[in-house]
């Protein structure tokens, strides 16, 4: 899938990396000076207020609009701005999973995991035996599916909104995503789902692969996130660590920004 | 969510059973109420010999419907088709290059079908509107409105291959009567079966037909696969054209006109979903058995023909409304609170 095939596993300090980029959509500054590094196996919560950028700012990452100016490195190499696309994104081992634009409801869960990726013969007809062995593996081993009732042939629409976000990031895993973006994964969730979630970004984490985690929710963010960056109107304001700022310190922080505006 | 985790029922595991139960009490309802017909072979190789275009259109719309789609220009290539079919054929005599013919025209509609809805991004309702009107015109202007006569057509090759029998075709013993289009016609929609739920092109349609915003995440390029999706309905619907010249033949410009309500009723009778995303071949079979069916049984059992469309309609109607209520329980628990009754054990919450 990668054209330089050496350089998804060489040495490199930074998945991705910005410099100065800045977006214009016409007069308004939706991005602006932005400069952020993140690591190879390290959790990002990126946070802030609506309209703060946050979403602006993971499009022009995965290709879906191009930036203004400014430049963007992947794996310390820079990327050509203007070729990048979401195909260019994915086959940098970028993958984003959205809240609820990842899964077919009413298609198995082992169509789900391979759509787009299929294991076929030659002339196109699927391996559902082979797909259906790896997806099981999945369920059980990536995502730890255990004792749940879940199989590889439930349709997605059976599933709790936690269990979808976990099969969106299983699916992520498998595919070798190398950063995965999780664009406000716990949003109308139920406690113990939120809780499902949390864990399965731990196991993000514990595979050594990168995560940006895009979240309105404080203290799910705070609890499972390396780092904390705040965006406020297009701007990186803050870079902390979570044990250098508790969450009601954050929360007074983020409203001081409101006030300040 | 209670009872989601318990393992599928029997319904569920057998595709299309729901359709084929239905389909075998209205057979003995009509081997009841007409015995002299339903309890003869003859009904059922009358049924292998006209059946055909209607299940070919059912097994293409079952794909259509199923990428949430919806095509009504196939009556014009039901048209169409068989005008270029027909005219290659007797005024030319091109035999088998007349066939080539008639298809790559039906392959043409699918195309431009394709190609409004996917690239321009007409609602397909609308566009295939439009291409109805405009083929079907063409049809009419091209043949002056006349029908064509295709007599001697049996003693071609291309009749006995396509629609002939596999008996002596002066026997009148049912077993000599069994057409070969039925075998074709079986051929193609296990062919389509596969390609359905085996094959990535089958697998891209239930994701688009899901939903398109999905699909464009997960890779599928909705645009070629909706273009590749109307060419395919056009090509089937050039051969049943072609399948049923050549069984009357005699070419009308208005022969398409009556499978528009069947062959969408059977798709949806047969039980894939009216918003896409859920197909079931085996059932679009059985609903064209079961509309098949209403008209030669309604007719045997004294009523007259004036019914036959009233009752389809009607079945129509009722196996959306079912399918609607049994598949979605958002549906269902808004319809029950309309009525200001309590779902009793269930909750709607999805």
């Amino acid at each position: 899938m990668n054209a330089e095939p050496d350089q998804t596993h060489a040495a490199f300090r930074h998945i991705v990396r910005m410099e100065g980029v800045q977006k214009y959509f016409g007069a308004v500054h939706a991005l602006r000076n932005i400069d952020l590094a993140i690591g190879r196996n390290e959790i990002v919560g990126l946070i802030g207020d609506n309209g703060a950028g946050k979403s602006t700012l993971i499009k022009v990452l995965t290709g879906v609009i191009q930036p203004s100016s400014g430049r963007i490195y992947v794996r310390d190499q820079e990327i050509n701005l203007a070729s990048h696309s979401v195909g260019h994104a994915h086959a940098l081992s970028i993958e984003t999973v959205y809240q609820d634009k990842s899964l077919g409801e009413k298609q198995p869960l082992w169509r789900n995991f391979f759509v787009g990726r299929q294991i076929t013969n030659r002339f196109g007809f699927i391996n559902i035996r082979e797909e259906k062995r790896i997806a099981q593996d999945i369920l059980l081993n990536t995502i730890g599916f255990r004792g749940v009732g879940i199989g590889v042939d439930s349709n997605v629409k059976q599933l709790s909104g936690g269990e979808r976000q976990g099969i969106a990031i299983g699916r992520a895993m498998h595919f070798n995503s190398d950063l995965i973006i999780l664009d406000e994964p716990t949003v109308a969730l139920a406690v113990k789902e939120v809780r499902k979630v949390l864990d399965f970004v731990r196991r993000i984490k514990a595979s050594g692969r990168a995560c940006i985690y895009i979240e309105h929710n404080l203290a799910h963010v705070h609890e499972v996130a390396d780092r904390l960056l705040v965006l406020d109107r297009g701007e990186i304001v803050a870079d902390v660590a979570p044990k250098d700022m508790t969450v009601p310190e954050l929360t007074e922080f983020l409203i001081n920004l409101q006030h300040n505006r | 969510m209670p009872n989601r985790r318990a393992p599928p029922s029997l319904f569920s595991r057998i595709e299309g059973l729901p359709i084929i139960v239905v389909f075998v009490l209205l057979l003995g309802l009509f081997m009841y109420t007409a015995p002299n017909v339903f309890l003869h072979p003859q009904i059922y190789t009358t049924l292998a010999s006209t059946a055909p275009p209607l299940i070919l259109l059912a097994a293409g719309l079952t794909f259509v419907i199923g990428a949430g789609e919806i095509d009504l220009s196939f009556p014009a290539v039901i048209a169409f088709s068989g005008y270029v079919f027909a005219v290659l054929f007797k005024d030319y005599q091109l035999g088998w290059i007349a066939v080539a013919g008639g298809l790559a025209s039906g392959l043409l509609v699918g195309v431009v079908n394709g190609l409004l809805i996917a690239r321009i991004g007409i609602p397909s309702f609308i566009a295939t509107l439009g291409t109805q009107f405009f083929w079907s015109g063409m049809a009419t202007l091209f043949s002056g409105g006349k029908s064509y006569a295709l007599r001697g057509a049996d003693e071609s090759s291309v009749w006995q291959w396509i629609v002939g029998t596999f008996g002596d075709p002066n026997s009148i013993a049912w077993q000599d009567q069994i057409s070969i289009q039925a075998i074709w016609t079986g051929l193609i929609v296990l062919g389509l079966w596969f390609v359905l739920n085996r094959h990535v092109f089958g697998e891209h349609i239930l994701f688009i037909g899901d939903s398109k915003d999905v699909a464009r995440v997960v890779g599928v390029n909705v645009e070629r696969e909706t273009i590749t999706l109307y060419t395919l309905m056009g090509g089937l619907a050039a051969v049943a054209a072609m399948m049923l010249t050549l069984e009357n033949k005699n070419y009308f410009g208005n022969q398409g006109g009556g499978y528009l309500l069947t062959a969408i009723a059977a798709v949806l009778i047969g039980g894939t979903s009216i918003f896409g995303g859920k197909t079931t071949l085996i059932g679009t079979v059985f609903g064209c058995f079961i509309i098949w069916m209403l008209e030669a049984g309604l007719v045997a059992s004294g009523l007259t023909g004036a019914w036959v469309r009233t009752v389809q309609g009607l079945i129509f109607l009722i196996a959306i409304v079912f399918y609607l209520l049994v598949e979605e329980p958002a549906r269902r628990a808004s319809l029950f609170r309309r009525f200001g009754a309590k779902e009793s054990g269930r909750t709607a919450k999805v």
